[in-house]
């Protein structure tokens, strides 16, 4: 019996090991769910029936937390996989993590596969670099935030459903109509942070935290509790207290409050278009989000959301592997794969050849909103305030950040309460943070 | 009287034993020590670096006024989780008792939640009250004109999760006093009626005093699942908020080293906890153990 097993097993190596080039598997975990797990299989399988060297193997590991958990394990155990979906606020993780992943660059020089780091947009670019410009993780899947409105609500209000609010005065105006008008739900948001703290910042050139948002360094700090901040957020408190700010959740709630109607303004992703295409039964349009004019500068440029995938490294990684990694990321950085990418999933495009590619399709002309996403991004030129953040541990600070405003929100805490409160406790991430990756 | 088995061979016992003991030494004991050893380190995400750095992560856990307003809450919730839970199950027990036609459908209807993952009691729940489209909602809002928001409201959040978890161990509790309940002897509760005692007083008197260990065991239950069993609960609808006000200790634990990978932090919160536990089952069997008559 022992040694019929022991034979099994010798012959399952040899399977493996047999024919000297083999096809190299890589693994690829991600975080797509539902129909966006589709179109990313899509992708994979349309790879490999293009080519016979390399096999992309996807698996999907929940949410995206959840993936970077299990993949953080699986290193630990010394078996983790090629490729990682990681979301955006998990990037100064991954970053700090010198020996579990090979940055991008890096790998596509080593493995001569053509790479420039400035054929994506800047405001991707500007997320996924460092100081010198150099691309670390490979920009895959990026989302911003957009305002949308409910054009019936704002008919039966009396307001023209073909100005949506531009600023914030303008939406507050609308509020009291809308309120008016008997709409029970106003305005809501998904991700409050993500909106309301970071992409304000950015939207209106502010910074989020001091050292160029993190970029420069590990020793940043937050600075989302300056007086422009403390505004905006009382502004929203004092339209809850009115009735005219509906609070959702922490996450993508607020989605469905808007598609189902309830509520007449949202302010989430460009990645709730596709829900709120098939559930709304009403006319409604995707806008820029609004800003403050009376703050200079503004409006800026939003910064993206989303994943962008890392390579992370084992003891056993042959040179072979990595090679096919850098092969299929240059499948990947295709116009014409971006762009299927891009149209299917509703995220926007990330290279300049795939948005003039989609765009001379004339895809923008049936789907206006999809292009809006762009033209946010690219508003101006970023700056240091604009291009992103980079702070450690930031799944931890992203939620100190969210139940401070939920503080706000319900009114236990005045704005400037909260936001000091969120400074000094996502401070103290930063500083932990900083210790443990010495 | 005691209870003895005499084994004539010398390994048969601990044979018998080790598979539990393997169980407990592998399960409980390798990883609570996992826990502590982690507690005293500070270690990035990926296990790469790691110092020792003493008692320092529980000096920043105490600092936090989060995680002492964390106990609060912890505090609040198992009291009212183990109290009414304890309370209502009582009070099914006496009446499912007391029925003479159909016992047996009312027993195994009561005994039906507990069949119901924790989890998925929190998904049940979290759509019944969801704070747009539940039809508690509905009714609350339509009937009542309450204002129920849980994603905003924390004495709204921290109902909900109680009434989730309190539903979801009813059936535990049921079952225990049902037995309890039938245990007692009629001749106690008959002459007790006899001498014209009440249903009330004779609850009281008797039943109650006699029931007292079973109420005890459970209350040690209820306890421990409040700080550890409702985690299900917690994590399929509020996640520990709004703001903080359904953060309990378990859950902290739980977002701190899983999501937030802080391993630390996370492990020294894991050994508070377990220390408070431990403190809170020996003062249980120590001081309110006396006071049940067995």
């Amino acid at each position: 019996m022992r040694i019929k097993l022991l034979a099994a097993a010798l012959a399952g190596v040899g399977l493996f090991s047999g024919p000297a080039r083999a096809q190299v598997e890589i693994q690829w975990w991600h975080s797509m769910g539902g129909a966006l797990g589709e179109a990313l299989n899509e992708v994979a399988n349309a790879y490999n029936a293009s080519q016979k060297e390399v096999k992309v193997v996807t698996s999907f590991k929940g949410t995206y937390p959840e993936s970077m958990t299990a993949a953080i394990a699986a290193f630990r155990a010394g078996n983790p996989p090629h490729l990682l979906q990681v979301f955006e606020v998990g990037t100064a993780t991954m970053m700090a993590a010198k020996g579990a992943v090979k940055p991008v660059y890096q790998l596509m020089r080593e493995t001569k596969q053509p790479f420039d780091a400035k054929s994506y947009l800047p405001a991707v670019t500007g997320y996924y670099t460092d100081t010198k410009g150099n691309m670390l993780s490979f920009p895959f899947n990026s989302s911003t935030v957009m305002f949308y409105i409910n054009k019936d609500a704002f008919k039966k209000a009396g307001l023209d459903p073909e100005k949506a609010p531009r600023t914030w005065r303008e939406v507050q105006a609308a509020a009291d109509k809308l309120k008016a008008a008997g709409q029970q739900c106003v305005y809501t948001t998904s991700w409050p942070s993500w909106k309301h703290v970071e992409n304000f910042s950015a939207w209106h050139n502010l910074p989020i935290g001091t050292k160029e948002n993190g970029f420069g360094g590990m020793d940043s700090r937050f600075t989302i509790n300056s007086p422009q901040h403390v505004k905006h957020i009382e502004m929203l408190a004092e339209m809850a207290k009115k009735g005219q700010f509906t609070y959702a959740g922490r996450t993508n709630q607020g989605d469905a409050k808007f598609s189902s109607g309830e509520c007449a303004m949202f302010t989430g992703s460009t990645g709730a278009q596709a829900g709120i295409r098939r559930a709304a039964k009403f006319e409604w349009s995707i806008n820029f989000i609004p800003h403050h004019d009376d703050i200079k500068g503004a409006p800026q440029n939003s910064i993206i959301g989303g994943a962008s995938l890392w390579v992370m490294t084992s003891k056993e990684r042959k040179p072979a592997e990595y090679a096919a990694v850098a092969k299929f990321f240059s499948y990947l950085s295709q116009a014409d794969v971006q762009m299927a990418w891009h149209t299917k999933t509703g995220y926007v495009p990330i290279t300049q050849a795939a948005y003039d590619m989609t765009k001379k399709s004339g895809f923008y002309d049936k789907d206006p909103g999809a292009e809006l996403a762009v033209k946010q991004l690219t508003h101006k030129a970023p700056t240091a305030n604009s291009k992103g953040l980079r702070f450690g541990n930031f799944v931890q600070g992203r939620t100190v950040i969210e139940e401070e405003l939920e503080a706000v929100f319900s009114g236990k805490k005045t704005a400037k309460q909260g936001l000091d409160d969120a400074v000094r406790r996502a401070d103290e991430i930063l500083v932990q943070f900083e210790k443990a990756n010495k | 009287m005691e209870k003895r088995v005499v084994y004539r061979s010398a390994w048969l016992p601990y044979a018998l034993v080790a598979p539990q003991l393997a169980i407990t030494l592998v399960f409980f004991f390798w990883p609570a020590s996992q826990a502590i050893w982690f507690s005293f380190q500070l270690q990035d995400a990926f296990g790469q670096s790691s110092s020792f750095v003493g008692l320092q992560n529980f000096v920043a856990l105490f600092k936090d006024p989060n995680y002492r307003d964390s106990f609060t809450v912890t505090a609040v919730f198992s009291v009212l989780v183990a109290g009414i839970g304890i309370a209502l199950s009582l009070l099914l027990a006496v009446m499912a008792d007391r029925v003479v036609r159909g016992s047996f459908a009312y027993r195994t209807l009561l005994i039906w939640p507990y069949a119901v993952a924790a989890a998925v009691a929190g998904v049940l729940y979290a759509f019944l009250f969801a704070p747009s489209i539940g039809i508690v909602t509905y009714v609350l809002k339509g009937w009542f004109g309450m204002d129920w928001n849980w994603v905003l409201k924390g004495d709204q959040a921290m109902a909900l999760v109680v009434i989730a978890a309190v539903w979801n161990h009813i059936s535990y509790n049921f079952l225990f006093f049902l037995a309890g309940l039938q245990s007692i002897p009629r001749s106690l509760i008959e002459a007790a009626a006899i001498d014209g005692a009440g249903p009330t007083r004779r609850f009281w008197s008797i039943v109650f005093p006699l029931l007292s260990p079973t109420a005890f065991f459970l209350l040690v239950v209820n306890v421990v699942y409040a700080f550890f069993g409702t985690f299900g609960i917690i994590d399929a609808t509020t996640q520990g908020g709004p703001a903080t006000s359904t953060q309990i200790l378990v859950y902290k634990v739980y977002h701190d080293g899983v999501k937030a990978a802080d391993l630390g932090g996370s492990s020294a919160q894991s050994v508070v906890l377990m220390a408070v536990v431990i403190a809170l089952t020996v003062v249980q069997f120590r001081y309110i153990e006396r006071k049940v008559n067995y």
